[in-house]
C-alpha cells in the first residue's frame, strides 16, 4: 500500500519525546516544513516537493537576550490558524512562538519555576490570543481542570454545524478534557483515564482518538464520551497518532518499532464507527517517536526514531 | 524533564561497574598459596578483591553522598557524572590507566542504555535497578555495616519510585534517553549474543512478550452506545508475539522476573568494546554538549561530598601493582589510549590525589572550604567556580 522513499537526513537524531515530528504543507511554494527535536533543539527542514531543494535550520529554546543555558524541549508543533500559521516550541523553561519558517520569535511565555524543580507541568492550559499579523500575543485564559501533566492536545476546525467540540486536551493519567472555543473556553466533557498515560490524541468528526502507554488505541464521542471502539494496537508505548482529515485514515507509532495505517468510517445515521486495519510499517530496531501524514488526504507520512538522524517517508504505492 | 532521574543512573551505572570490576579482579586473580611464592608480583588474592568491592561499596552508599544524589534534581553533565565514578573506582586501592577508565565507563554506559531501551515498560527501570541491587547486595553479604547502608538504599528508593505513576516513569526513561543519545559503541559481548548490531544500534525484536498491563497486538472491538461489544476482528500484527509474564517485584526481596540489569559477565567471557565505526556518531552528541553549564556547581558539590569523605591516597600505592587493565595485556591498553578517537574523549579531569603534589594541595585546600561551610551560602558560588576553574586548569 505505501512504499519507502528517499528519507531526509536531520543535522542531529531524534529525542524520544511524544509526537516528536512536525509536518507544515506550504502549497502555495511547493514546500514542506518538518520539525524534530533534538534534546534543546528544534531542527527544521524545509524539502521542495520535486525533492531537490533542501534548507536546515536550528531553533534552541531560550529567553530573548538572556544569555543563559537552553533548556530541554518538550515538543514543538505547528499551529495552523486561520490567518497565519505558527511555530511553537514548549520547554522547561517556557514557551515559545515562531513565524512557521523559524526565521523570527514572535513570543516567549515564562513559565513560573517552581521552588524545586519538578520537571512536571501542573496540568493548566494556557490559551493565547494570536493577531493575525505580528507580535502581539497575549495570554487569554488558563484553563486548570487536569491536575497532571498535558501530554497532548488537538483541535478541530471544522465548520459544520455537527461538532461543537473543538478542542479535547489529554493528560498524563489519560484523562481527555473536551472543550469547545468561544470567548472563552468551555468545558464539555470530562472523559475518564484508567490510571494510563495518554501520549497522542486526535480529534476527527466529533470523534477523539487517543493513544495509551498501553499499546491501545480508543476512539470516543467526544461530546458524550461514549466508547466506540478499542484497539489492541501496539505491543508498546504508543508515541505518535495523525488523522489525514479528508480520507480518515489513521497513522499510529510506537516503541514497538512500528507504524501501522487505519482506516475510520463515520456513520452519523447509526453513531458508530468502524476501524479497519489497512498496512503495517517497521521500521527496524527504532522506537519511533513521531509519525504524520504529509498530506490532507494521507497519500504520504513520515516518520522519525530515537537515535535516528532521518526523517523516513512513505508514499502510497 | 524529570528531576528524579539522578539516583537510578547512578545506581545502575555503579551496578554494572561492580559487574565489570569484579569480572576483571577474577581474572586477574591468582590463588593464594601461588602468591604467597611469589611475593614480589602483585597479584590479585580473594581478599584484595573483596576489599575493593567493599570500599567501593561503601564509598557508593556513603549517607552524605546519598542525601545529595536523591535530591529532586537535574540531570549531571556526562562530564561530571564521568568525574563522579573516576573518583569512585579509585576509592580503594585499585588503580585504573586512562584508557581502562574509559573502556569501564564505556562498557557502563552501554550496557544501561541498553536496559533502559529495553524495558517493556518504563516502570520496569525500577526493577531493573533492584537487579543491581540485589548483586550489590550479594557483594557485601559478609559485612553487616555495609549491608545496613544498602538496605537503607533500598528502602530510599522504594520510598520515592513505588508511588510514582507509569507517565512519570515515562519520562524518567526519555530524560536517561535524551542523556545516552547517539552513543553507539560496539560491545563485544552484545556484539556476540546479537542483541546490538555492527553499526552499534541495539536490537529490537517486535516477538517476546509484551510487556505487563499490555495486551497482545491484534485486536479491534467496537461497541454499541450503550457499551455492548457489536464486532470483534483480528488484524495481522505484523510480529510474533506472546503474552505478558507475571509482575517483578517492587518490594526489597522479591523475584524481578526481568534478567535485564542482572550480572551478563563471567569469568570466561572477556568484555571489549570496538571504537572504530563510531566516531562519526558520536560527533553530534559533543556538539549539543557544547553550550555552558551553569549547573556544573550543583554537580560538584556532589563530587565534593564524594571527595571529602575519602582519605588522601598517599603516593606509594600507584606503583605497587594494585593496578587493574581492563584489556587483555598493558600493550593493548596504552595502544587504546593513543587510539580513541577525540570524540570520543570524556573530556575528565584527572583528579590523581595521588600524583601531583600541587594539584593535591590547592584540592585539599578547596575540599576543607566545601567541608566548612556547608551547602549554599551566598559565598559557596565563588568557591564552585573556583573548584570549576581548578578542574578546567588541571
Amino acid at each position: 500500500m505505501y512504499h519507502k522513499e528517499k528519507s531526509i537526513q536531520i543535522k542531529n537524531s531524534a529525542s524520544a519525546l511524544y509526537n516528536n515530528l512536525g509536518v507544515l504543507r506550504i502549497a502555495p511554494r511547493r514546500l514542506t516544513y518538518f520539525t524534530v527535536v533534538h534534546a534543546n533543539v528544534v531542527n527544521m527542514i524545509s524539502a521542495s516537493w520535486d525533492g531537490l531543494n533542501y534548507s536546515h535550520r536550528q531553533l534552541q529554546s531560550k529567553e530573548p537576550n538572556v544569555a543563559t543555558s537552553t533548556s530541554l524541549i518538550m515538543q514543538a508543533a505547528f499551529c495552523a490558524l486561520p490567518s497565519r500559521d505558527l511555530l511553537v516550541v514548549t520547554s522547561q523553561k517556557g514557551i515559545q512562538m515562531y513565524e512557521s519558517d523559524g526565521s523570527i520569535m514572535v513570543y516567549w511565555h515564562a513559565l513560573d519555576t517552581p521552588e524545586t524543580p519538578t520537571g512536571v507541568s501542573s496540568g493548566a492550559i494556557l490559551v493565547f490570543d494570536v493577531p493575525s499579523k505580528g507580535s502581539n500575543i497575549t495570554l487569554s485564559e488558563v484553563l486548570e481542570e487536569h491536575k497532571e501533566s498535558i501530554t497532548d492536545m488537538a483541535s478541530e476546525c471544522s465548520g459544520s454545524q455537527e461538532c461543537i467540540a473543538n478542542l479535547v486536551t489529554a493528560d498524563d493519567e489519560g484523562n481527555l478534557c473536551v472543550w469547545k472555543s468561544g470567548e472563552e473556553f468551555q468545558l464539555l466533557n470530562k472523559i475518564p483515564g484508567f490510571d494510563m498515560s495518554c501520549s497522542s490524541v486526535k480529534l476527527w468528526k466529533g470523534t477523539v482518538v487517543a493513544g495509551y502507554g498501553t499499546g491501545q488505541i480508543r476512539l470516543y464521542e467526544a461530546v458524550t464520551g461514549i466508547l466506540h471502539a478499542e484497539v489492541n494496537a501496539h505491543a508498546r508505548w504508543i508515541y505518535s497518532l495523525d488523522i489525514a482529515p479528508f480520507s480518515g485514515l489513521l497513522l499510529s507509532a510506537a516503541e514497538d518499532s512500528l507504524v501501522r495505517v487505519w482506516h475510520l468510517t463515520m456513520t452519523p445515521e447509526t453513531n458508530s464507527v468502524e476501524v479497519a486495519h489497512l498496512h503495517n510499517e517497521c521500521v527496524t530496531d527504532t522506537q519511533i517517536c513521531g509519525a504524520k501524514f504529509c498530506d490532507g488526504d494521507g497519500y504520504a507520512f513520515a516518520v522519525t526514531g530515537y537515535d535516528l538522524s532521518e526523517i523516513i517517508r512513505y508514499v502510497q504505492s | 524533564m524529570s528531576s528524579r532521574t539522578l539516583p537510578l543512573l547512578f545506581i545502575n551505572l555503579g551496578g554494572e561497574m561492580l559487574y565489570i570490576l569484579d569480572q576483571r579482579l577474577r581474572a586477574q586473580n591468582i590463588p593464594a598459596d601461588k602468591a604467597k611464592k611469589v611475593s614480589t608480583i602483585a597479584a590479585w588474592i580473594e581478599e584484595d578483591r573483596k576489599r575493593v568491592m567493599n570500599d567501593i561499596i561503601t564509598t557508593m552508599f556513603n549517607k552524605k553522598f546519598l542525601e545529595e544524589l536523591f535530591k529532586p534534581q537535574e540531570l549531571y553533565s556526562k562530564k561530571a557524572l564521568r568525574t563522579v565514578f573516576d573518583r569512585l573506582a579509585h576509592a580503594s586501592i585499585m588503580r585504573l590507566n586512562q584508557a581502562s577508565m574509559d573502556k569501564l565507563y564505556d562498557l557502563m554506559t552501554m550496557a544501561f542504555k541498553y536496559q533502559v531501551l529495553l524495558c517493556p515498560r518504563p516502570k520496569d527501570i525500577l526493577l531493573v535497578s533492584f537487579n543491581h541491587m540485589d548483586a550489590i547486595k550479594d557483594f557485601v553479604k559478609d559485612t553487616p555495616s555495609i549491608l545496613s547502608q544498602v538496605d537503607e538504599t533500598y528502602r530510599q528508593l522504594i520510598e520515592m519510585y513505588t508511588p510514582l505513576s507509569s507517565g512519570e516513569f515515562q519520562l524518567i526513561r526519555q530524560t536517561l534517553l535524551i542523556f545516552f543519545q547517539d552513543m553507539h559503541i560496539r560491545v563485544s559481548i552484545f556484539l556476540k549474543d546479537k542483541v546490538q548490531n555492527s553499526n552499534g544500534r541495539f536490537v529490537l525484536p517486535t516477538s517476546g512478550s509484551v510487556p505487563h498491563g499490555t495486551q497482545v497486538p491484534g485486536l479491534i472491538r467496537i461497541f454499541s452506545c450503550t457499551g455492548e461489544e457489536l464486532t470483534r476482528q483480528q488484524f495481522n500484527n505484523g510480529g510474533n508475539y506472546n503474552a505478558a509474564l507475571r509482575e517483578g517485584s517492587f518490594e526489597i526481596f522479591g523475584d524481578r522476573v526481568t534478567k535485564l540489569g542482572t550480572n551478563m559477565y563471567s569469568v570466561s567471557r572477556p568484555v571489549e568494546t570496538h571504537m572504530s565505526g563510531t566516531s562519526k556518531n558520536s560527533a553530534q552528541h559533543t556538539k549539543v554538549s557544547a553550550a555552558p553549564n551553569p549547573l556544573a556547581k550543583e554537580e560538584l558539590n556532589l563530587l565534593a561530598r564524594l571527595m571529602g569523605g575519602l582519605e588522601v591516597e598517599k603516593p606509594g600505592n600507584t606503583d605497587s601493582g594494585f593496578r587493574v587493565n581492563l584489556f587483555a595485556t598493558d600493550e593493548e591498553e596504552e595502544e587504546a589510549l593513543i587510539s580513541r578517537p577525540d570524540e570520543l574523549s570524556y573530556g575528565v579531569i584527572n583528579i590523581q590525589a595521588t600524583k601531583d603534589q600541587q594539584a593535591n594541595a590547592e584540592l585539599a585546600k578547596i575540599m576543607g572550604e566545601f567541608t566548612e561551610s556547608g551547602d549554599q551560602s551566598p559565598g559557596a558560588s565563588s568557591k564552585g567556580d573556583d573548584l570549576l576553574a581548578m578542574m578546567d586548569g588541571l
